[in-house]
């Protein structure tokens, strides 16, 4: 083997079977997989729900504007990790950078909204152990809380590649990780606080 | 034998091409943000079908938009679409192989006396006024 054939990266970067670079393809698993978590979790909620409608009274407590509050910032976040993205095809790895840590900071921020509201749940009285509907809503919301952790550490990894210009591929691969966070919550949110 | 892929490494484009400007993504993000205004507003009114159509309706109208317009799923290889309904199939099959048993109170052969007692229970409740909680 010739000196010229060591790679500097994963052998895996350079090839694909599908046409479709490997770490993007790699992601779309991913989130194929986390597609029967959670919709695992939310058919099981949804049947649970049509059965007991007593679970409306149950779900009065959630609040609203919190979770309302919350989707804003997810969905904004999922804005700036997609101009992450086009600034780092466009090669300015300042602005990708940037918006990548915008949207660990919308992340954060969304932890804070869902800590002060958990706080005030539990603390009167609406524990995981509360009810079958709040095991739910604690699993679920709680499933999807650590997801988010999960995305803003990577994407904190991926940035350090950025500013550096190295791998500004990854910022399209942590971009659909994120997108899909935000996408279950856009259904979380109207089956645990709007549907009352 | 498996080609190489024109963009690995340290390149930073996927490989499909959507050039679009931030403007475009911010007024995908704008609609989502009024989509997610009706979507609260629409359950206020009290009507069941309002509720659904607007909550629910509107949460796969945005789950659509985040997917194509965000995700790029739209110049996306059909790989990667048929990966993803055959998820949302299975999860289906879960929903409609379970809900059954789930969802009914008996069967030919079953009940489920306790479940209907819970709900019994919670109507009662709420016919006199009082809470409670399972």
């Amino acid at each position: 083997m010739s000196a010229s054939s060591f790679h500097t990266s994963p052998i895996a970067t350079g090839r694909s079977a599908t046409g479709i670079p490997t770490g993007r393809l790699a992601v779309w698993w991913v989130i194929a997989s986390e597609i029967v978590i959670f919709g695992g979790v939310l058919a099981s909620y949804v049947m649970l729900r049509l059965k007991y409608p007593h679970w409306g009274d149950l779900a009065a407590y959630t609040n609203v504007v919190a979770g309302g509050v919350n989707t804003f910032v997810l969905l904004t976040s999922s804005l700036c990790v997609v101009l992450a993205h086009h600034y780092a095809g466009r090669g300015d790895t300042e602005k990708a950078y940037k918006f990548l840590w915008f949207t660990i900071f919308g992340g954060l921020c969304f932890l804070a909204i869902k800590s002060f509201e958990w706080t005030t749940e539990i603390g009167h009285g609406y524990t995981i152990t509360h009810s079958l509907f709040w095991s739910f809503y604690y699993t679920a919301a709680g499933i999807h809380a650590l997801h988010v952790i999960a995305g803003m550490v990577i994407m904190g990894i991926v940035s350090m590649d950025v500013k550096e210009g190295r791998n500004l591929h990854r910022v399209e691969n942590i971009g659909n990780y994120w997108h899909f966070v935000d996408l279950v919550w856009i259904f979380l949110f109207p089956l645990l606080y709007i549907a009352k | 034998m498996t080609e190489a892929v024109a963009h690995g490494g340290d390149h930073s484009h996927s490989g499909h091409h959507e050039d679009h400007g931030p403007e475009f993504y911010i007024k995908i993000w704008a609609l989502l943000l009024i989509l997610l205004i009706v979507s609260i507003l629409g359950p206020m009114f009290g009507n069941v079908w309002i509720t659904l159509l607007t909550a629910f309706g509107i949460a796969f109208v945005k789950a659509g938009m985040v997917a194509t317009y965000f995700m790029h799923l739209n110049v996306e290889q059909k790989y990667i679409w048929y990966l993803l309904f055959s998820m949302l199939l299975a999860m289906g099959i879960l929903f409609m192989g379970v809900a059954p048993d789930i969802m009914q109170y008996g069967g030919r052969h079953w009940i489920n006396q306790a479940s209907h007692n819970l709900v019994e229970f919670y109507q009662k409740s709420a016919n006199k006024g009082e809470g409670g909680h399972h």
